[in-house]
């Protein structure tokens, strides 16, 4: 080590060692570098004094700010509980079919169902409510209801879902399948009378008839639907699971029945009040028509 | 061969092929029966060879021109894992830009082998292991010869790991192909190509401490310091990670040690090291031999060598909790995690200075000499994912970062631009070598590669950036009322163009990978192309190449 050579463009001296050719210079560490790594020490040293750091024998040291994720999640939701207090006490207490009339807490309910049918409802009926025409989502958009398309239906149908087992107010009704009922000649007859009512084919009279005999109990003669049944309307352009021919036979021969899961008990009575505030407001919201001072009975007349 | 040895090998081979045919008879899942299958498939062929005497690596290294010479250094597994090396990479990015196309366009997924959840650890493990794990062994074979002297310590060892890791990678990648995974993350391989592994590393390391022992020189190379506390630190990380009780001898299916948040920590504590010292540690190992090889310059600082690399093994260990920032993980752990994360930015940065400052002296060569360029790259990309890590990893920054495609972003602006540039250049500076070539085929087709990498990177790096802060604000927007305004499939719609950009500049790296394979190919076959000149490369004489033979006594460091 008496006689260091000196490196020429640098002008720095070598260490002396040489592996394959590959030599190492002396310089010192760079000092930038390392006032920044005792800086980030330092650092280090303050956090962890300042916040729960070192694992004890019990429990860890808690930091002498006394901080906590838990305690910092709690904070928030109280500061955001506080905000939403008044206005869920408001639409706790008031009647669901007066709702619409106080358009500020109606606005605020609107914007609470939203958010809360992007968490809870849109896997099955989409994110923009449009539901599929062919899966059996309901499109929640337009005014075609199955169970009725008030606010107060519409509530009704939020807290005891839809042929949900084990609810014992569930909307429920089912279907009969048609498999072996009619042969191949009926079946078409029938098929072609059902797309007759919304214009879609030419009607025949045997095909009346069967519809007649068969399906008008529930559909209604002319198609109209029933939603004491939850039976759908067959003469407009709107289908639950399609509306060629052959989706038509599938469903007649072996129906699909939809089912949508209870929200009572799962979602609070004040989220289930927007919800059914921000489906009414999409387009199709009917008017609540008071019928009875019962508020339990059906709102909507059907024969 | 003698023909009793033949004999005897045979008669190994053949109780393998018996085992793996009654574990394939009475396995309890295909995915564990395709494996005994392969195993089969594997002692048959070994059968095969060895009976009839005919040595198929010796017409296979007659293919790829492997030169021989017993004075020379150990070269062989070298040379098998630059090729396998290439490969890997190419099936690899391959299969990067396959899963990067299927989240863009869902249609893309193929059930149920090449859907998105069988592809990715494909893609993640076929990268990380296959082609890291590849120039990482073989690039520690040919450094630590040069650096100590001397030829490689046990050679029948040293082809093992070589032969025994490809044998781990394909029992791997087929398994998840299968679905046979335990669903750890960087991890997934199930028990049995566990125990391989370990048994595979354990002769690694034999291999290497031996070489070690038999060095010429009296100081061992920091190139080695980094190379050894990768390959002990990554025994101990596989071993724990991997604890686990298997539910039959003959199925695949496994259940973990821990559970709970305690196996959320060990996957993270295994995952951010797998990070550390699989894809940091080494590959400053390599730049520690090749950039000064490449430059012709002697290394910027011993000193910051010794605080970096000591600062650095001892913090990274530390950081695997700040993965697990808001989680059920305590608030202590994921302060000490993100802390050691933090404090880890300027010894991680000791590398990139040690690196990028030994160009003094030599910086006009990132203007003609295409390799240098791409080094210097890689380490520019080094220091901007080790600057990105500790900035991630606070957790004001993490909570907003926290799931989305910026970590993707990170991750692969740390591995497209620091690993995969790295080891690019690596294979450009070790075949001309390797294979007694005067240089590559084309430098002009290199520095097509560099600059297709470097674009492929910023495109996906930038997309990503952009992707997933805009997840992170859509996850967090509340709107005036102070409800939540976007549901997760609305999100997931917002990125679509920007998958679309990413999945692009995975063609463009791999379209330079390939140019790559197409380079690498003419040079081994000993063509030259005739082009401009772009500037010359460092002199390599290979009479000097050589260990210093026999004599106990080491040659006197200058």
């Amino acid at each position: 080590m008496a006689n260091k050579r000196i490196d020429e463009p640098t002008g720095t001296e070598f260490v002396g060692h040489e592996w394959d050719g590959i030599e190492e210079l002396d310089t010192p560490m760079p000092r930038w570098w390392l006032w920044s790594l005792y800086a980030t020490i330092v650092w280090g040293v303050i956090y962890v004094i300042l916040y729960p750091a070192w694992p004890l024998v019990n429990k860890a040291t808690e930091g002498v700010l006394g901080w906590s994720s838990r305690g910092e999640l709690a904070e928030e939701m109280s500061v955001v509980d506080q905000a939403r207090a008044t206005v869920r006490e408001e639409l706790a207490r008031i009647p669901i079919e007066r709702l619409p009339e106080n358009s500020e807490l109606f606005g605020q309910a609107v914007a609470g169902g939203r958010s809360a049918f992007q968490v809870h409802c849109s896997q099955c009926h989409g994110s923009g409510a449009a539901g599929s025409q062919t899966l059996g989502y309901p499109n929640l958009n337009d005014d075609d209801w199955l169970w009725g398309g008030d606010i107060k239906a519409i509530e009704y149908t939020l807290v005891n879902g839809i042929r949900a087992p084990g609810v014992d107010d569930t909307r429920m009704s089912v279907m009969p399948p048609f498999e072996g009922a009619f042969d191949s000649d009926q079946l078409t007859a029938v098929t072609n009378h059902v797309l007759s009512l919304s214009g879609k084919a030419t009607s025949t009279a045997s095909g009346a008839q069967l519809y007649q005999d068969n399906c008008s109990v529930c559909h209604g003669p002319s198609g109209e639907g029933n939603r004491e049944l939850g039976a759908p309307r067959l003469n407009d352009a709107i289908w639950l699971y399609g509306s060629s021919p052959e989706q038509l036979r599938t469903q007649i021969l072996n129906p699909k029945m939809g089912r949508m899961p209870h929200w009572s008990g799962r979602l609070d009575p004040v989220t289930i009040k927007m919800l059914s505030a921000y489906v009414w407001s999409l387009g199709g919201g009917e008017e609540f028509v008071e019928v009875a001072e019962d508020p339990a009975v059906e709102v909507d007349e059907e024969p | 061969m003698q023909a009793e040895a033949a004999l005897g090998r045979v008669a190994l081979w053949f109780v393998v092929l018996v085992l793996s045919v009654i574990l394939a008879g009475t396995a309890r899942d295909t995915g564990f029966a395709a494996h005994a299958t392969i195993l089969g498939i594997l002692a048959f062929v070994m059968i095969w060879v060895t009976a009839s005497r005919f040595d198929p690596l010796g017409k296979a290294q007659g293919f790829f021109k492997m030169p021989e010479g017993p004075s020379r250094y150990d070269d062989d597994p070298v040379r098998w894992g630059v090729l396998a090396t290439m490969f890997w990479a190419l099936v690899g990015l391959l299969a990067g830009v396959f899963i990067a196309s299927q989240l863009a366009f869902p249609q893309l997924n193929i059930e149920p082998y090449f859907n998105f959840g069988r592809v990715r650890p494909l893609h993640t493990s076929a990268v990380i292991f296959a082609f890291g794990g590849n120039i990482l062994i073989a690039s520690s074979f040919y450094v630590v010869q040069r650096t100590c002297r001397a030829q490689l310590a046990f050679p029948a060892l040293a082809r093992f790991v070589f032969w025994g890791y490809q044998l781990f990678i394909v029992l791997a990648a087929s398994g998840y192909l299968f679905g046979v995974t335990q669903s750890r993350e960087y991890a997934e391989p199930e028990w049995y190509v566990d125990l391989w592994l370990t048994i595979v590393w354990v002769a690694y390391l034999i291999v290497f401490v031996g070489t070690l022992a038999r060095r010429k020189e009296p100081h061992i190379y920091v190139a080695n310091w980094f190379y050894l506390s990768f390959i002990i630190t990554i025994a101990m990380l596989h071993i724990v990670n991997n604890l686990a009780v298997p539910v039959a001898w003959n199925g695949s299916l496994s259940f973990s040690a821990f559970a709970g948040v305690q196996d959320a920590l060990t996957q993270w504590w295994y995952g951010h090291n797998a990070v550390a010292f699989f894809l940091t540690v080494p590959f400053l190992a390599m730049m520690y031999y090749f950039v000064p090889k490449q430059a012709e310059r002697p290394v910027y600082s011993y000193r910051l060598s010794i605080i970096h690399f000591w600062s650095l093994i001892f913090l990274y260990i530390w950081a695997g909790p700040h993965h697990l920032h808001y989680t059920a993980l305590p608030d202590w752990a994921q302060t000490l995690g993100m802390v050691f994360s933090v404090i880890l930015w300027m010894p991680s940065w000791g590398g990139m200075i040690n690196g990028l400052m030994t160009l003094n002296g030599a910086w006009d060569k990132v203007r003609t000499d295409p390799i240098i360029r791409m080094m210097v790259m890689a380490m520019a990309f080094y220091g901007m994912a080790t600057f990105e890590g500790p900035m991630l990893s606070i957790k004001a920054v993490n909570s907003l970062s926290h799931y989305t495609d910026w970590t993707v972003g990170h991750v692969h602006s740390g591995a497209l631009g620091w690993n995969g540039l790295i080891s690019f250049a690596a294979v450009y500076f070790l075949v001309p070598r390797l294979w007694k070539r005067e240089r590559m085929y084309s430098l002009r087709l290199i520095n097509w590669h560099f600059w297709l990498a470097t674009l492929g990177i910023v495109f996906y790096a930038a997309s990503m950036w952009v992707a997933g802060i805009t997840q992170g604000l859509m996850w967090r927007e509340y709107g005036p009322d102070g409800y939540l305004v976007n549901s997760f499939a609305e999100t997931v719609a917002a990125l679509h163009e920007l998958y679309i950009i990413r999945a692009l500049g995975g063609v463009m790296y791999l379209s330079g990978a390939i140019i790559m394979g197409y380079n690498v190919w003419m040079t081994i076959g000993g063509r030259l192309r005739e082009e401009k000149p772009m500037g010359a490369m460092p002199a390599y004489d290979p009479d000097k190449d050589r260990p210093i033979a026999g004599s106990a006594s080491p040659e006197p460091a200058e």
